[in-house]
């Protein structure tokens, strides 16, 4: 699914990620921990080509394809999806519009024909109740004054309409109340079907307890210094990060 | 992402074909001559000359007014012909079958198809090309309605009272320096008139297209509401590809009697110069509107085209309980320069005006928005609310906003909001990643930023804005 080679990554001129391999096979979860400004955000924005990132050397195969030769929407279309951790507002742009054109625009490049605007409707309405979103959000401006949680849930609806590949989740637990992280875990559980591949970036143990990863890795200064089961994460809520650089990671 | 951006801005203008008529121009130059053979070309009463007589004393004693936010060099006027007509008009077609096929092949290929049948449904079409409306459809269908919708040249003729009674009461000869230029040149334009109590059974709707070489457009649209009666009236303009400026300078009258309403819509497309500034329309537009007792007039604008837009829809709330709107999308790019807005003056008591105004620069343009609010003493109660939103696209362009407010009376309520922001990168990222190109994405978030305007364009009218706006925009990204 994902195979990441040695990959080195720099923004304003500043190296960031040094050296970073790390494959995702289909169907596994991946949850990325690590300290602030570790890049475990730009990782997910060097994957799904933000502009401003620049790659200096390295690998990425996305589905056997070069990943960082495509365009950055070529790359979506192809499955990648990324949750951001800060969603951006589209003042006066309907959520609904925008949904079905990013749906259009994914179906056209897997060959399917495009759904009508009654099908779509449909389609949007029962998904956002699936994350507890009114369906009235999805004739309000995209993000448009929404609440720091309903973004978030916003973005999983996005995930669940489009169906990717492979999806980035950036923080998507941060800023979460209770009933909301579970609204989202059941949404990535429910995702989960053997063959979609998922990375969650997290700073709290606590979402793993409802989305329980294949793998936890440790991202520190720009590359992966340890890499567990799901056991790792409890262990790195009790120590925090300071034993990994003594490790000589 | 700057350089991104623009390069999304560049764009074709496709309404740029030149077509191959064979016109009757008058040579260049405008003296009192001048004058007379248009008016004598129209065989027009002797009142009509004197009108225009006036108008062109009028205008030699005026100046060219510099205060507008846009730079041109000077317009040599003697340079200009004031007459251009398709040949094949001169034995004037009594229908659509005796009409020039280059002609309705010219409008079809704008997507404008003047034979009934095929016409945008319930929509009727009065085609003005240079100087000479062409065609008017469904005129019968008006007449037992009682509506009147013909070229002016022949408001004249056939209902000489009507036309006197009101041409020039809104926006008189002397207005400004244009007007004046286009009351003593006008050679042809729209007449409206809807009967007491009727609501005009379809939309009405001109279409305005430049086609010969360096030669003025001057047209005059005049409409009158009658007392409690209803119309809808758009308007759309292009112009072929030159390098050369072509100067185009009408005027528009609204006359809402009481209990009236009048909507009125543009789509300008004038050709807007190419990439490098050369060429394109200078558009020098006096619009204005009076609201007696009741009265409601709407102008509604999206303005893509254009080099120079020299433009204020204005509203002169005369009558109590009369409201004024005016909702306005002005895109500019590459070169252009607009400076638009709107002018409300509020006379009678409770009269009501609304201003949303957005405009988005992209390219080297600079767009500007002027408005004046006045409020005279005897305006009690008067209320407006003016919105000003700015949308930049790249950091070479300037967008800039001067609203004027004057309140003689204590007891109006004026407010005023005012927002400049920019397609962030943010957004434009969050879009791809959604699997949308740039371009398609730049076109939903200035769609977006539009959404106001647009709700308020007759439904056809409001697809066709979204879509001009896309074709103006291609190229801003890449
Ligand atoms: N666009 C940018 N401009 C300048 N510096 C950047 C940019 N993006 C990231 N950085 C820098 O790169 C480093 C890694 O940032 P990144 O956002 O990837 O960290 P993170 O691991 O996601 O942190 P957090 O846990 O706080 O979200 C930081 O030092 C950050 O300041
Ligand atoms: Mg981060």
């Amino acid at each position: 699914m994902l195979e990441i080679h040695n990959l080195n990554a720099r923004v304003e001129g500043a190296d960031i990620l040094r050296n970073l391999s790390l494959s995702v096979k289909p169907g596994e979860v991946h949850a990325i921990m690590g300290p602030n400004g570790a890049g475990k955000s730009t990782l997910g924005n060097v994957l799904s080509g933000r502009p401003g990132y620049e790659v200096t050397s390295g690998e990425v195969l996305f589905n056997s394809k070069n990943l960082l030769e495509l365009e950055i929407e070529e790359r979506a279309r192809e499955g990648l999806f990324l949750a951001f951790q800060y969603p951006v507002e589209i003042p006066g742009v309907t959520n609904m519009e925008f949904l079905k054109a990013s749906v259009d625009a994914r179906r056209k490049h897997l060959g399917l024909p495009d759904l009508s605007s009654f099908d779509f409707m449909k389609l949007a309405r029962e998904t956002s109740k699936k994350v507890s979103l009114d369906p009235a959000f999805l004739k309000r401006g995209v993000n448009e004054g929404f609440s720091g949680g309903e973004k978030k849930r916003n973005e999983i609806m996005q995930m669940m309409l489009l169906e990717p590949n492979l999806c980035i989740l950036d923080e998507t637990d941060s800023g979460l109340d209770i009933d909301a992280l579970q609204v989202v875990a059941a949404g990535v559980n429910a995702m989960r079907d053997g063959k979609r591949s998922f990375i969650v970036v997290t700073h709290y143990q606590r979402l793993l307890d409802y989305i329980v990863p294949d793998f936890v890795h440790v991202l520190a200064a720009g590359r992966i210094v340890k890499t567990g089961g799901k056991d790792l994460a409890l262990e790195l809520e009790a120590k925090g990060y300071a034993w990994l650089e003594d490790e000589g990671a | 992402m700057t350089e991104q951006v623009e390069n999304l801005i560049r764009k074709d203008y496709s309404a740029g074909f030149h077509t191959n008529i064979e016109s009757d121009t008058l040579k260049p130059g405008l003296d009192e001559g001048v004058v007379r053979f248009i008016s004598a070309k129209k065989e027009e009463p002797e009142w009509m000359l004197e009108w225009r007589l006036k108008a062109f004393r009028a205008w030699q004693e005026m100046e060219e007014p510099t205060w507008a936010h846009v730079h041109y060099p000077t317009i040599n006027f003697q340079a200009l012909s004031y007459y251009s007509a398709p040949k094949s008009m001169a034995d004037k077609p009594k229908s659509l079958a005796e009409v020039d096929p280059e002609l309705l092949d010219m409008y079809a290929k704008l997507g404008i198809p003047l034979h009934e049948q095929e016409a945008l449904a319930g929509v009727a079409v009065d085609a003005v090309i240079d100087s000479v409306s062409v065609v008017t459809t469904y005129r019968a269908k008006l007449e037992e309605a009682g509506v009147i919708f013909c070229p002016i040249s022949e408001a004249i003729k056939r209902f000489p009272e009507l036309v006197r009674k009101y041409l020039g009461t809104v926006v008189p000869q002397k207005d400004n320096f244009y007007a004046a230029l286009n009351s003593a040149v006008f050679s042809d334009g729209s007449f409206v008139y809807i009967p007491k109590g009727t609501r005009c059974p379809m939309e009405l709707s001109t279409y305005f297209r430049i086609n010969e070489m360096n030669t003025g457009q001057f047209e005059r649209t005049l409409i009158v509401a009658d007392e409690g009666s209803y119309v809808s009236y758009l308007e759309g303009c292009t112009a072929p590809m030159r390098d050369e400026n072509q100067l185009h300078a009408a005027v528009v009258e609204l006359v809402a009697l009481d209990d009236a309403q009048i909507k009125y819509s543009t789509v300008q497309n004038w050709y807007p110069g190419d990439k490098e500034g050369k060429g394109g329309i200078y558009n020098f537009v006096t619009k204005r509107g009076i609201c007696h007792r009741n009265a409601r007039i709407s102008w509604t604008q999206v303005e893509t085209g254009s080099a120079i837009t020299w433009k204020y829809p204005s509203c002169i709330l005369k009558g109590d309980n009369s409201v004024g709107e005016f909702y306005s999308v002005a895109l500019t790019n590459n070169f252009q320069q607009a400076d638009t807005g709107t002018k409300m003056i509020h006379i009678g008591k409770n009269t009501r005006s609304t201003i949303v105004a957005k405009g988005i620069s992209a390219g080297r343009s600079q767009s500007a928005y002027r408005g004046l609010v006045r409020i005279n003493a005897g305006a009690e109660g008067a209320r407006n609310y003016t919105q000003c939103d700015s949308l930049l696209i790249g950091d070479r362009c300037g967008a800039h906003t001067f609203p004027y407010i004057e309140s003689k009376n204590s007891s109006a309520q004026i407010e005023h909001e005012a927002t400049t922001s920019k397609v962030s990168d943010d957004q434009l990222f969050l879009c791809q990643q959604r699997g949308l190109d740039a371009e398609k994405a730049v076109s939903m978030i200035v769609n977006g930023f539009c959404r106001e305007v647009f709700k308020e364009l007759p439904m056809e009218f409001a697809v066709e804005a979204g879509k001009l706006l896309e074709v103006s925009l291609e190229g801003s990204v890449g």
